[in-house]
């Protein structure tokens, strides 16, 4: 049983660190933008006001999947291992 | 027009004139009402506080926890719980009342003060925001846009006075996505309900259960997107000022009285805190604001309105045409 529970644990908490692999995609995304979004303020800085607020939103929406990865990961923490151990515990006794 | 606006002006400068008597007289209520805002404005917050203090488990150490339950009201379905969020979030919105009618108090044409300048820079910024994202037609959107930012705003800020930020509670943030997502749906089916449900068979008439969850993902990707972000920056501030009373504890622990209080934890905490709780928060409330905007104004495209005003304009003419024949 304790090994049994060791195993649940110790999944959650790997599983939750590879969840947080998916934050190398949102980051490269919003640094493309940001970038992008750099070189069109170094060839009208006029127009950087609306340029950064747009740069923005797209970042936000970019973000998303991290966000969810994120959200996955703290549920695995500090969720997911009370509920499987209950399960667990009422299946064995 | 000019003429008009200069005789309001010369109108308004002689009544401040002959107005200035009975406002020295009223002065002191003034300031007794001012008073009274303020404590308006700073009482809800001291309550939180008072409340999360008296409440709070005697525990030492530093824990990640969710939002404690203050109350619970046995219904028959469901009990319904009053957490530590709802209670929060009902003290900001007490703030921002209470900040608004201190603000608007005593507006003039003319002879304007500090206060009024304050609040028309506000509403003149958002109105123009709004105005330049949704377009005219959606002008009346302003003060909905304008209180919704301030709620997140402020409520994410208010970790910065100690009280568990309302908005890293789901269940709030979520409560505002549903609201977003009702006014997405009311401004589609402006267009006409059938042309709305015919939109969901749009592309081809085989992605229509993926343009169904595509429909509700944006309530969820809107709730996660501001919960995940505030949520990440208590997560990380926790941590943080747990590993430094860790340190403090192996670094200045070996002096008898001095080494008790962990002394690492003062100050350093607050400059990582710019980021996650000041930028963040402030952030999210605008990409929030911004999202909701965006939803709402591509939901009723303005060809969609113009070709439904011309449709009204002529139905309305055609009617006219034949008033006239009988």
């Amino acid at each position: 049983m304790e090994i049994a529970i060791a195993i649940v644990l110790g999944c959650c908490a790997l599983g939750a660190g590879i969840a947080m692999i998916a934050g190398i995609g949102p980051a490269i995304g919003e640094g493309y933008a940001v970038g992008q979004a750099l070189t069109a303020i170094a060839r009208q800085p006029e127009s950087k006001g609306s340029v950064t607020s747009t740069m923005f939103v797209g970042c936000a929406v970019a973000e998303t999947t991290g966000i969810y990865a994120l959200v996955i990961a703290i549920l695995l923490i500090f969720v997911a291992p009370n509920t499987f151990v209950g399960i667990m515990q009422r299946a064995l006794g | 027009m000019n003429e008009s606006v200069t005789a309001d002006m010369s109108t308004g400068a002689n009544t401040a004139k002959t107005e200035q008597t009975p406002t020295r007289k009223r002065s002191k209520k003034d300031l007794l009402i001012d008073i009274l805002l303020c404590a308006g404005m700073i009482l809800p917050l001291l309550f939180a506080i008072v409340l999360k203090v008296l409440n709070r488990p005697a525990a030492d150490g530093i824990e990640i926890t969710g939002a404690m339950i203050y109350l619970t009201v046995n219904l028959p379905l469901q009990p319904l719980y009053i957490t530590e969020a709802q209670v929060n979030s009902w003290a900001v919105m007490a703030t921002i009342f209470f900040l608004c009618l201190f603000l608007t108090r005593n507006l003039k044409v003319r002879g304007t003060g500090k206060r009024q300048i304050v609040a028309e820079t506000v509403v003149k910024s958002c109105d123009k925001l709004v105005r330049e994202n949704m377009g005219d037609r959606f002008a009346s959107f302003a003060p909905f846009v304008a209180a919704i930012m301030a709620l997140s705003a402020l409520s994410s800020l208010s970790s910065l006075i100690g009280l568990y930020p309302p908005t890293s509670d789901i269940n709030i943030v979520a409560g505002w996505a549903i609201l977003v997502f009702i006014l997405i749906t009311r401004a589609k089916m402006q267009g006409g309900v059938l042309n709305y449900l015919k939109g969901f068979t749009q592309p081809v008439p085989f992605l229509t259960p993926f343009n169904i969850l595509s429909e509700f993902a944006t309530p969820i990707s809107m709730t996660f997107r501001h919960f995940g972000n505030i949520l990440s920056g208590v997560v990380i501030s926790t941590l943080l000022a747990s590993a430094l009373q860790w340190l403090s504890g192996l670094v200045l622990g070996w002096i008898p009285v001095f080494g008790s209080v962990p002394w690492l934890q003062i100050g350093l905490p607050a400059i990582f805190s710019i980021y996650f709780d000041v930028l963040s928060g402030v952030l999210q409330a605008f990409i929030f604001a911004m999202l909701t905007m965006m939803y709402v104004c591509t939901g009723f495209s303005e060809e969609d309105y113009n070709a439904r005003m011309a449709k009204r304009a002529a139905r309305r003419a055609a009617k006219a045409a034949k008033a006239q024949e009988k």
